[in-house]
């Protein structure tokens, strides 16, 4: 396998929708990222930092430029095969958690399986044991809409790790969670990342969730303008 | 993703949205029921008017004898004993008629043992049940001979064997008419109620000789109340008439500028008449059903637009997290499938209870259709169908994001 994890160049985006003139969301990005990586994206609103989070993670595509995931430009495959990626090397975690809400928490993060077919005794099996891992064993059977904004945000980090990932996508994760919440969710995140050598990109726009990162890349009006280790306050 | 699967994950979307679901399944309950029930009370008032036409026999006339007057009173058509067996037989030998009944009615108290009952008792020839169309069930009908010895012989119809026997066969005993003894030769096949809503089953057959001169006495002998005669077919209908009508003036010696001293009736109208409505009456059900098949149908397609398109977001996350389209589209496919075979089941059995119970409760016939049941299911289940994969195909083929994005 030759080239980096993730390798994008030139990458921009132009909705379609936008208004005539108005600068592309993302106009261009150059960067690559490697596999273990713990990186933080941060921006202001409108910088582009969701509309890069969203193109590396599939779930749209760029009007320009490339990216090449495990050396393989993703431009070529087709949308079974990008359902095939974001299933087995991504992992979702979102600032409104999007659970689906009628089934139980156990169930939700047997979804993915249930995707990549994984038989039934083994996706119970590894829910629980996800479950147990980010401390919620006793809600395995509980509604989403029963549990905590916290709670519910574990349920989808065990989610996203069903598949055993390579790379943990998280959208302001922490954004509807309260302080102390928060400091448990990315403590959560730092553990997975270190344990497991997880790649996690994270988009924030609150500087001290982006200090549990390595790495820190600052978009504004779609182009990067900073790129480079973390200063962990304290350390320095 | 297999299909098991995939039907597993539409079970269990169905299950965990119990409202959405039972909704959904409620706008093709009403749709399909309201079809089944309104075409099956529809049908069976039509077959009710069918059977009844057809109860008369076929490419009938029927002649009456004239009316009679005394000074200036004028009674009804026959009651002059102007209509005579020599007319009858006269009219047999016309090339357009197939058959004659001379008839020569009257009213009775009939008894059998402890049982006693008021009945119509009709003089008639052997050709009667063939012309009327009213077969004997059981034992023996009415012969050349019996008319010939003016046997104390009967027919029964079904009431009147109901209402004297209890469990007992009729054939062979013998029961009262006016006091006098007629045995039972046999009984007739059930014959149901007339046009106008007469029990055809309650009258007697007797030979009509036994009739003239024992049973009713007959002040003018050989005449007969009225004649039904069959055409060769329903086309000759006309032509029969005609042919009768100038052969009874010839007869009676009626002057070309004198009134006829009989009437002949054309049956086949009437016949055609009542059919007629009853093709009205279902056209105009068959219309209700049509309707209401549409309506259920904007009713199921607005539930299903909805409900699916509601759950965009939802697809945006199972495509999010590796769901590919096709496992949506089945997914919303089998839901859809799902819904609509369930309630199109239960509301053809709510179709048909309610046609049985409304059936019951108004005393009228209710008919059903595996065809209808199978249109109405047929047509609702694509409606929903179509209109629950639709949406969810427009949604599959979102880019994730914008699914996700959708509240």
């Amino acid at each position: 396998m030759s080239g980096r994890f993730i390798e994008v160049e030139d990458l921009g985006k132009q909705y379609e929708a936008a208004a005539p003139g108005t600068p592309p969301a993302l106009q261009s990005v150059s960067l690559a990222i490697e596999a273990g990586e713990f990186v933080a994206v941060m921006g202001p609103s409108g910088s582009g930092k969701s509309t890069f989070m969203n193109l590396v993670g599939l779930l749209d595509t760029p009007t320009g430029g490339t990216y090449r995931l495990n050396g393989q430009n993703v431009a070529g495959l087709t949308t079974d095969e990008l359902a095939h990626v974001r299933n087995r090397v991504f992992g979702f975690v979102f600032q409104g958690f999007n659970l689906l809400k009628r089934i139980t928490a156990s169930e939700n993060v047997a979804l993915p399986m249930v995707y990549a077919g994984t038989p039934g005794a083994e996706r119970r099996r590894r829910a629980g044991d996800l479950l147990a891992k980010v401390g919620l064993a006793p809600y395995a059977d509980a509604m989403p809409n029963r549990l905590s904004g916290g709670q519910q945000q574990r349920v989808a980090i065990a989610r996203s790790l069903a598949n055993h990932p390579q790379l943990i996508l998280a959208d302001e994760p922490t954004g509807n969670l309260d302080t102390q919440t928060s400091a448990e969710i990315m403590a959560l995140f730092t553990t997975l990342n270190r344990e497991t050598g997880v790649t996690i990109l994270l988009v924030t726009h609150e500087h001290d969730i982006a200090q549990y990162a390595n790495r820190l890349i600052r978009f504004k009006d779609g182009l990067v303008v900073h790129d480079g280790a973390v200063v962990h306050e304290g350390a320095a | 993703m297999n299909l098991l699967a995939v039907l597993r994950e539409a079970a269990r979307s169905l299950n965990a949205n119990k409202m959405r679901t039972f909704l959904t399944m409620l706008g093709m309950v009403i749709g399909v029921a309201a079809v089944v029930l309104m075409l099956a009370v529809g049908t069976g008032a039509q077959n009710q008017v069918n059977r009844a036409v057809s109860s008369m026999g076929s490419n009938l006339l029927v002649i009456l004898s004239g009316s009679t007057s005394a000074g200036t009173l004028r009674f009804g058509s026959g009651n002059a004993p102007t209509l005579t067996t020599g007319d009858a037989e006269a009219i047999a030998s016309l090339p357009n008629v197939q058959a004659v009944a001379p008839t020569f009615p009257g009213g009775a108290q009939v008894a059998y043992g402890i049982n006693n009952w008021g009945t119509q008792v009709l003089g008639v020839t052997p050709e009667y049940t063939s012309v009327r169309d009213w077969p004997v069930e059981s034992g023996d009908a009415i012969s050349e001979t019996d008319i010939r010895s003016s046997t104390r012989v009967a027919l029964l119809g079904a009431t009147v064997v109901e209402k004297l026997f209890d469990t007992e066969d009729p054939v062979g005993k013998t029961i009262r008419i006016r006091g006098q003894p007629f045995q039972v030769l046999g009984v007739l096949r059930k014959k149901g109620q007339s046009l106008d809503g007469r029990d055809q089953d309650d009258s007697i057959l007797v030979p009509i000789t036994t009739a003239q001169n024992k049973l009713f006495g007959n002040r003018f002998p050989g005449t007969v109340r009225f004649v039904f005669v069959q055409a060769v077919s329903q086309e000759a209908t006309a032509a029969a008439e005609n042919d009768i009508t100038l052969l009874l003036r010839q007869r009676h010696r009626i002057q070309p500028d004198a009134e006829d001293d009989f009437t002949v009736r054309n049956l086949t109208q009437v016949a055609e008449a009542a059919s007629a409505t009853a093709r009205i009456l279902s056209l105009m059900l068959g219309a209700i059903g049509s309707i209401s098949l549409v309506v259920g149908g904007i009713g199921i397609m607005n539930i299903m637009l909805v409900s699916v398109t509601e759950r965009t977001r939802e697809i945006g996350i199972r495509m999010a997290i590796g769901a590919r389209q096709r496992d949506v589209l089945m997914q919303f496919l089998l839901e859809a499938l799902m819904i609509c075979i369930v309630g199109g089941v239960i509301g053809i059995a709510f179709g048909v209870a309610g046609a049985l119970a409304i059936g019951n409760a108004m005393k009228i016939e209710v008919a059903f259709s595996a065809w209808v049941m199978l249109v109405a299911f047929a047509v609702s289940a694509a409606t929903g169908i179509f209109f629950g994969f639709w949406p969810a195909r427009r949604a599959a083929g979102l880019r994730p994001v914008e699914a996700l994005r959708h509240e």
